[in-house]
Order: structure tokens, then sequence, then C-alpha cells
């Protein structure tokens, strides 16, 4: 969008800076998460361009970090460790969450601030205080080291994320068409089903994408509550970042971009689907 | 009908109609309690008690008493001021209860706590323990101190008198660079061993700084974002969020990737002539890498709550201080920019909460002078062993973090958060 | 997103059968890298070999050891079995009750001239501290490494070298405690070795440590995990490191880097097994300890990793390295030519000095 004809010369000259300077940002933003991809494919365990790989010559560039990934079996026991914790997190997380948020939507709600607050505050209390709490009460009630303490523990932090994205589909939620569905003769449950459902469903697999990354990438709660059969992706590169930094991360974290991408598109298309179904234009 | 003296409104079933109303009202806010009832019940388990619970480690003090029971309690009739060793009694206690924590193994545990607070108590008490086997009869205080002359130390006693309570100050103390003597009275540490508030300043100085940062990147792009037609701004805040839903450890290694002495933009710079080979710049492991790293991470963070607010202030505003005559900039600056107060004030609270908590980036990147809070924590919890501390460190810090996120509610509402 | 959770139900419901079935888990708790790798080929293969039954898992976590140990013990949730710790650490478990006494002729193998093994450990290695908690490995060594090509010239030779930033600049890397390193600070600048120990227990003492490491602290990357000094050093990030010589050795011979070693006022110490208290399945970590800390065991891990056996009988049997043929003997610390001028790491102080110092250095390195 060209700046318009009736412009001025400074405002011009402030219309190109300022646009620069954005783009600038925006590399800052951007950039360091495209870096890594190409680097991914260093034949040398390197983490910097080698003069091969900038002369694109085929020589300097290898597959092998990806190989190494997906032939070691502590990174596929990673890999199912942090599905299989991510998506019973998920899970606990969205369920409870949901509910909640119908709660909290209504305007009979008892201590609704107060509630909120609470609900919200895994996302603020610092992860080392969570995580340091969480490692010694779970110990002692026998949940330390155990696929389920951690998954309670995700289960935890997820559920901010989704109580966030199900209220704020609600805010716009019109309470008459309750009503107007019990005055037709429906049932409560029917009336959830047929009803709210279809039109909060978009948060709420927001809000459960949103909780599942959340799991999928949290490290230092599995570091404190885990132990090597509960290793994540994420732990194993947190160790690997501090001991011996191997390409092999760089294309762990090649592959984790392409995920997030996926789950980001589609809780774009998600949002979308719902501003249309509730009539909000952007 | 008919029945009713008064003229209140009754139902069919000779309620009054108000109570029936306010019944009904009292049911429906305890149905939809019911609705939240499981997440709290949940939350109160997985996270609330445990915060609690380790909280209370930062005043429990019960580890001395339990394992020196008769010396903890004998020795309270003995006046700490005094210029005088105690009394026979209480060194028979201490054989005793020396005798018996020797044998299951918890003395220990008592020497390390009292070791946290006079260096040299844990290898006296070892010693002792090994040798104490011996005493059977008295006069035990003379065989006491003939185990070791530390035992006619006056230090020694006003230690154990001083922690014999089941709760104890002194972790709070340690927080603060401060400790206490027999006699109550407060003073700082030894220059040398003040670090605590050092390093509180340090988080809470950087983080600014890093809020500072965010603010001055973020505004122009969320000010891009909220003027943009539409199809536009949909695709660039999608670049925004790309970095939210990247997984910190990835955006980690990448800035790694890029910082270290040998990494690419050390490269860049010395194939540009800009640097020799053998000036490569420190740019991680130091302030520099937490910095970088931690805007970049907190960006996203800053960027949603300006973005939300300046999608709401109509152009027109703009538009009219321009036909009344102020410059781009006037109106700018003193109409467009004070509308956005909102939104400034939720992204930099929020990402000053994130900033002072976090822990994963400064170990990576922050080497030893851009470590925070959150990493001396993490070090006395898993290396040094001393979970009080690091109790004590965590309530300072979290009750730092909950008055800011108090004061967020205050000005933004939790209610009100939104993430893209 | 039905996919996803399908192929996770299957990969749990995988998981339970395996844990169901009748295997014996054993969690061996190591150091990581080479070294574990040199217990796996040493000890670990050939007891699973022998042993169908058993599975042994790796926890790399031997750095966070007592931390967890005790953590595990308070709690009476031991999910580790064995753990891999040095003397200091196993003095202060011990001490508090949270690892298990040993009777070393009930649950170590004797040599095979039928010496009892108390006696086939080196002497006092069993009972450090006075201690009786503690099964010694290996004898290892800090020391330097240096690259070779960054000096032109004189390569450095002494302990003070290391500290001579005019003569042999660049980065150096140093384990971020203050265990060996006030030590050689003092030595350094000076200390007679028989001195240093009572020079550290005053405050002046470990006010002139500090102050030498400040000649040099701008230049100093901290490492925490015994694998980072070689990569670091490998990869021209620094020029000096200490590191455990087992790990420089693996650098040096098995990956071919431009390093080399620097032997001087090297370090001694022990690292062994301890079991802590509350284990689920004890008759099963006892067959595991008796087999692997027999003569020829010890002596089989000396052919992965330059670390000495902590038995007599195993000395004779240290051969040749069991991929490149090359002879272990002159890399081994304890060989002539290297031990020169060991200085003699007392334990038994800084278990008892560690709290305070460990204060006193995080403060320093925090400013």
């Amino acid at each position: 969008m060209p700046p318009p004809l009736h412009a001025t010369h400074s405002e011009r000259a402030w219309y190109y800076s300022f646009r620069t300077l954005c783009v600038l940002i925006f590399i800052f933003l951007i950039g360091p998460i495209f870096v890594i991809i190409p680097l991914s494919f260093n034949v040398l365990p390197y983490f910097t361009f080698t003069p091969e790989m900038l002369s694109f010559d085929p020589a300097g560039y290898s597959t092998k970090w990806y190989r190494e990934f997906f032939a070691e079996d502590s990174w596929q026991k990673a890999v199912q460790n942090s599905f299989l914790i991510a998506v019973f997190a998920t899970l606990i997380s969205t369920f409870l969450g949901t509910l909640a948020a119908l709660g909290l939507s209504r305007p009979e709600m008892p201590f609704r601030k107060t509630i909120m607050a609470l609900l919200i505050s895994p996302m603020i209390v610092p992860l080392i205080i969570s995580a340091a709490g969480m490692y010694f009460f779970y110990a002692r009630i026998g949940l330390a080291s155990t696929h389920v303490g951690v998954i309670l523990a995700h289960a935890a932090l997820g559920i901010p994320f989704v109580i966030i994205t199900v209220t704020a589909t609600l805010v716009g939620f019109d309470h008459s068409l309750t009503r107007a569905a019990a005055s037709l003769g429906s049932s409560p449950t029917r009336t959830f089903f047929v009803v709210i459902v279809p039109l909060i469903l978009p948060g709420v697999i927001s809000g459960a994408l949103l909780a599942f990354i959340t799991s999928f990438d949290e490290v230092v709660v599995v570091l404190f509550v885990g132990s090597v059969e509960q290793r994540t992706i994420p732990w194993k590169m947190f160790s690997g970042i501090r001991e011996e930094i191997r390409p092999t991360i760089l294309a762990v974290a090649t592959l984790l971009v392409f995920i997030s991408i996926v789950l980001l598109t589609m809780v774009e298309l998600l949002r979308r689907r719902s501003e249309r179904l509730r009539g909000i234009r952007s | 009908m008919s029945t009713a003296a008064d003229d209140t409104l009754r139902t069919a079933d000779g309620v009054p109609l108000k109570t029936s109303l306010r019944r009904a009202t009292a049911r429906r806010r305890v149905r939809t309690f019911l609705l939240v009832v499981p997440i709290l019940a949940f939350l109160m388990v997985t996270f609330v008690f445990p915060v609690v619970d380790m909280m209370f480690r930062s005043v429990d003090n019960q580890i001395v008493s339990s394992v020196l029971p008769r010396t903890t309690l004998a020795i309270q009739s003995w006046d700490p001021g005094s210029e005088e060793l105690p009394p026979e009694f209480v060194y028979e206690a201490l054989v005793l209860d020396i005798q018996e924590s020797f044998k299951d193994k918890t003395l220990g545990r008592a020497g390390r706590r009292l070791n946290y607070e006079k260096s040299g108590v844990m290898s006296l008490f070892r010693k002792s323990g090994r040798r104490a086997k011996r005493i059977t009869e008295a006069p035990f205080k003379d065989q006491v101190l003939a185990i070791d002359e530390r035992w006619a130390d006056l230090e020694t006693w006003q230690l154990i008198h001083q922690e014999s309570s089941a709760l104890t100050e002194s972790y709070f103390l340690s927080a603060a660079d401060l400790r206490v003597d027999y006699k109550g009275e407060i003073s700082w540490k030894a220059e040398e061993r003040r670090i605590y508030l050092f390093l509180f300043y340090r988080t809470l100085w950087m983080s600014g700084l890093i809020t500072v940062f965010c603010l001055l990147l973020g505004y122009p792009i969320a000010f891009l974002l909220a003027t943009l037609p539409p199809r536009h701004s949909n695709l660039l805040l999608i670049l925004v969020l790309l970095p939210f839903w990247t997984s910190l450890l990835v955006r980690t290694t990448a800035w790694i990737a890029l910082l270290q002495s040998e990494g690419v933009l050390n490269d860049l710079m010395v194939f540009l002539g800009f640097i020799s080979d053998d000036g490569r710049l420190q740019m991680i492991h130091n302030k520099i890498g937490t910095f970088v790293a931690m805007t970049h991470i907190l960006l996203p963070f800053m960027i949603l709550p300006l973005y939300s607010v300046m999608k709401t202030i109509p152009s027109s505003y703009m538009r009219a201080a321009r036909s009344l005559g102020a410059s781009p900039f006037t109106s700018f600056v003193r109409v467009y920019m004070p509308n956005t107060v909102p939104g400034i004030g939720a992204g930099c609270i929020l990402v000053f909460i994130l900033s002072i908590g976090y822990y994963i980036t400064p170990a990576l990147v922050g080497g030893r002078t851009g470590t925070f809070i959150s990493n001396i924590i993490a070090l006395h919890i898993s290396e040094t062993l001393n979970w009080g501390l690091a109790a004590a460190l965590g309530v300072i810090l979290l009750a730092l973090v909950l008055l800011l996120y108090f004061l967020y509610d205050r000005i933004v509402g939790v209610a009100n958060m939104k993430l893209g | 997103m039905r996919w996803l959770l399908s192929s996770t139900i299957v990969a749990a419901g995988v998981a339970l059968a395996a844990g169901s079935a009748q295997a014996v888990d054993l969690t061996i708790v190591s150091w990581g890298g080479a070294y574990t790798a040199s217990q796996q080929k040493a000890y670990h293969d050939p007891y699973m070999a022998a042993n169908a039954d058993v599975n042994i898992i790796n926890d790399d976590n031997a750095a966070e050891g007592l931390a967890k140990v005790r953590a595990q013990v308070e709690s009476n949730n031991v999910t580790w079995d064995i753990v891999d710790m040095v003397a200091a650490d196993a003095i202060t478990a011990c001490d508090e009750g949270l690892i298990m006494e040993i009777d070393p002729d009930t649950w170590l193998a004797p040599a095979p001239d039928g010496t009892p093994a108390s006696e086939d450990f080196f002497a006092g290695t069993l009972s450090p501290g006075g201690t009786n908690c503690f099964i010694p490995q290996i004898v290892y060594s800090t020391t330097f490494g240096y690259r070779t090509d960054a000096f032109e010239g004189d390569q450095p030779s002494t302990i003070a070298d290391v500290f001579d930033m005019e003569k042999y600049p660049g980065k150096r890397s140093l384990e971020r405690r203050p265990i060996n390193n006030l030590e050689w600070a003092l030595l350094a600048d000076g200390v007679a070795p028989a001195d240093v120990y009572a020079t550290l227990s005053t405050d002046e003492g470990v006010q002139r440590a500090l102050a030498k490491l400040d000649t040099i602290k701008d230049q100093v990357v901290w490492w925490t995990k015994g694998a980072q000094p070689p990569q670091l050093l490998a990869d021209g990030e620094v020029v000096m490191a200490s590191a455990y010589n087992g790990r420089l050795f693996s650098a040096i011979a098995e990956k071919n880097q431009p390093i080399a070693m620097l032997w001087d006022r090297q370090v001694f110490d022990l690292d062994g097994w301890v079991v802590p208290v509350g284990v689920k399945d004890l008759e099963a970590v006892k067959a595991y300890l008796y087999f692997a800390t027999d003569t020829q065991r010890l002596a089989d891990q000396a052919k992965f990793i330059s670390y000495g056996p902590a038995r007599y009988s195993s000395a004779p049997l240290v051969g040749n390295h069991a991929d490149l043929g090359i002879d272990m003997k002159p890399h081994m610390p304890t060989d002539p030519n290297n031990a020169a001028t060991i200085f003699d790491f007392d334990y038994v102080w800084w278990a008892d000095h560690r709290a305070e110092l460990d204060e006193v250095f995080n403060t320093w390195l925090a400013k």
C-alpha cells in the first residue's frame, strides 16, 4: 500500500522509514526461527553456515541429523512421551476448563472475578515456583517420576489458556438463544449439544490446541517432576543444549517449527469460522 | 389466593414471589457454581497445595528439635547471653541425642541444617557422633569437650539455642542478605556473602529494560497491524503469532546459533570485515544474550494487547486532529498515543510479570552475568540442597509477581486477557 | 486429531503392557556422554546379555544425584535403583541416612585369587570419611586440556600457565563450582600444596583464591556437565579447559581433536556406586552390583575410557582400547609420567565446607 498521492515529501520520508523499521522488526521476530531450518541441513556438526552451504554446494548439505533423530531410541521415546503427555493433559484441561468457562460466562456466577484470577494464576506464577512446589508435593503423594504426575501438572498449566479462549468465545454469546431453545421445549442437555456446543466449539478447539502446545513445549516442570522415563522432546533439547550441542537439536527444532505452523493455521481458520458463525465481521 | 391477609404477590403454592425468586436465583447460583467445582478441586490438588506446601518450607525448622529433642528442651534454661557454657545436664541431653540420632542416621540432617548458619557444625556433629558412643556415664561435659574443642565455643551453643524453635526466620533473613545473632539482633551479612538483594535488583532492572525494548519494538508493529486493511493485517498477525506458538527451546536454540562466537552473526560480521577473526564479539552467555533472547520471546505478549487496544481507536480521531490543523506528529502524540495507554499498561505489566519469573532462557544464554533470581532458586533446589532458602526466595518472588498480577487485574481485568 | 488420539492410546497401552511383564527394570543414574557409554559397554550390555529378564535404563542426572536422592528418600518415593556418585557426596548422603550401608564382603565379589573385596579395593576407598555406603568404581582425575593450535612456541605445562593471560591468551573453561578451582587458584598463586586446605579454612585464604580467579574471570566460560569442556575445546570456543581426564581422552584419541593434556596438579577423586534407602528390588540391585564391580568388569571399563579401576586386582588386567587398540596405560591419570604432581584432594574437608563455599563462590560469580 503506497502512501496517498497527496502526501508531502516529509510525510513520504516518514512513511517509508516507518515501513522499513517495521520490516526490520519483523525480521527480528521471524528471522531467528527460519535461520535454523537451513542450518539443520549442515553436513558438519556446527551451528553456523559453512562456505559450502553459502555457495549452495550440495556436498555442504545433508539430512543426516534428521536420520539420527529418527534412528535414536531416546529421541523416539521422547516423541512418544511428548504426545502421550500432551494429549492427556489437553483432554483434562479442556474438559475442566470448558465446563468452568460456561459457568464463568453466566452473570449469576458467585465470586466470578476471584475464581477467574485463581484459574489464570498457573500462567502467572513463575514456573520455577510451580515446578519446585510440584517436585516436593508430588513426591510425597507418589506422583513424582510418573506419567500421571506430569500429565496432571501440565493439565494445570494448560487450564488458563482454555479458560481465556473459551470465555472470549462466550463473551459475544447471546443467552437468549438458550432461553429460546428452552421455550421451544428443548431439554437443557439437548440445548447444550445442539445450540451451545456448535457456537463455542471453535473456541474450545483453539483453547485445546493452546493447552496442547503448552504441554508439548513445557520443560521446567518435566525436569523437576519427571524422571528419565518421562523425558519429552523439550527435556532432550534442554539437556542437549547444556551438554553436547549437536545439529540434531536443530533438526528437531525445525520439525517443531512445522508443527507450530500447522497448529497456528488450524487456530486461525477456527477463529475466522467462529467469527463468521457469530456474525462478527472483521 | 384470598387467604392471604397481606397483599404480597405469591406463587401458586402460596410462597411469596420474592422468596421464591430469591430461592430460584440461589439455586441457579449454586448450579452455576457447581460447574467450577471440579476445576477448583483439581487446581487445588495439582497446583495450589504444592505451591503453598513449598512456601511453608521457608519457615519450617523442625529438623533441629526433632533430631535433638532433649538438648533443645534442656538448653531453654540456659541464657545465651551469659559468658558461661551450659550446665552439665545439657551436655548429658546432648550425648543421649547424639547417640540416638547417630544410630538412626538423622544426625547428619541436623548437622547440615546448622551448617547453613555456621560452617563446620556438620563435621563437628559427624565427629561427635562417632565418638559419643563411648560416653556412658558422668561427667558428660568434660568428655564432650574432650571430643572437640568447638563444644567449648559459646557460639555453637548460641546457635543451637537460636534454632531450637519449630519456626525460623533465618531463611527469610538470608534471602535478604541479613543474619540474626543469638540476641535477636539483625545485621547485614559480610560483604562477600551478600548476593540475593543484588540478584533481585538485577532481575528487576533487566526485566524493566526488556519490557522497554518490547514496547519500543512492539508499538510500531501493533500500530502497523491496526492501521493496515484487515486482509494484510491478518497475514502479518500470523507472523506475530508464529513465535508465540513456537517452542521456547526452539527460539532459544536459534539465538544460540545466531549469537555464539562461532555463530552466524559473528561469521557474518567477520565476512563483512566489521570485526577481525580474533575480535569476535561475545554476545551470548552474558547480559546481551538474555536481553536479546528474552525480548524476542516476550515481544508477542506486548504486541497482542497493544493491537487489541489500537484496533478500537477510530481512524477518524487522527483525521479530526489533522483537519483542526495539528501536524501529523502532534496529532499522533496528543491524540493517538493517549488512547493507547491502556494497551501500553496491559502489555508492559504482562511482559514484566513473565520476565521476572523466567528460568529456562537465562539459564541457557545468560551465562554468569545474565541470570535471574529463578536460576539461583533452581540452584538451591537441585545443587546446594538448601530448600528452605530456595523457598524463602520463592516466596519473595511470588509476592512480587502476585502484587503485579493484582495491579494487572485492577488495570486491565484478568477476564479481558486475549491470546491472539 | 483422532489419529493422534488413537495412536497415543495405543502407545499408552503398549507402555502399560510392557510394564506389566515379568522384566526387572533397573534405573541406573550416571554422568552421561562418554562415561555412561563406557559403563554401558563394560557393565550393562554383558549383564543384560547374561540376564534376559533385566532391563537397564540409563538416567544421565548424576550431577543432581544428591538432591534427587534426598527428595526421593524423604518422600518415600524412590525410583532410582543405583546412583553413580563422587565420594564427597556419598559421605553427605550416608551421614544423612539417604543411602544404604554396604557390607563389602557379602555385596561384592572377591578377587580372582580369593582376596576378599574389603581388601581388594584401594585402601580406605570403601569408607570415605568413615562412612560405609560407597562402592568405588574408578579413580578419575580432573585436569586441564588445551588446544594445540592456540599458542605459538611454548605450550602451557603448569597450573600457573592456566592463569597466565599474557603468555597464553584466550578463553578458558572451568567448572561452575568452587571445588578444585579454589585449590588451583591458590597453587597458581604460590601456595604450597600441603598448605592449600589450611589456607582455604580461613576467610583470607578464600579471598586470596578468589582474587586469583578474578584475574581470569572475564575470560572464563563456566561448565556444568562433564561433556561440555571437550565440546568447547573442539569448537574452538575456549583454548584451555578443566575437564575429567576420560572425557579429554575420548576427544583426543577417539575423535582426533587438536587437544593435549596438561596434567600438572591434576586432582584425583573417587567415583562409585551408592544405593538409595528404600529401593524397590534390593536383590536385583545387589546381583547387578556383584557383577559390575568384579575384577574383570572394572578392568573392562578401562578399555573404553581412561579411568583407573579401583581394585588392586584389576590394575594388571588393564590393556588396550577396545576399538582403537592403543595401550591405555599411558593415558591413565595414575601413569607415572602423568602423576608426577598430583594434588592431594581432600573430599572430607569439602563435605564440611561445601555449603559455605558454594555461597561465597556463587556470590563472587554473580558479581
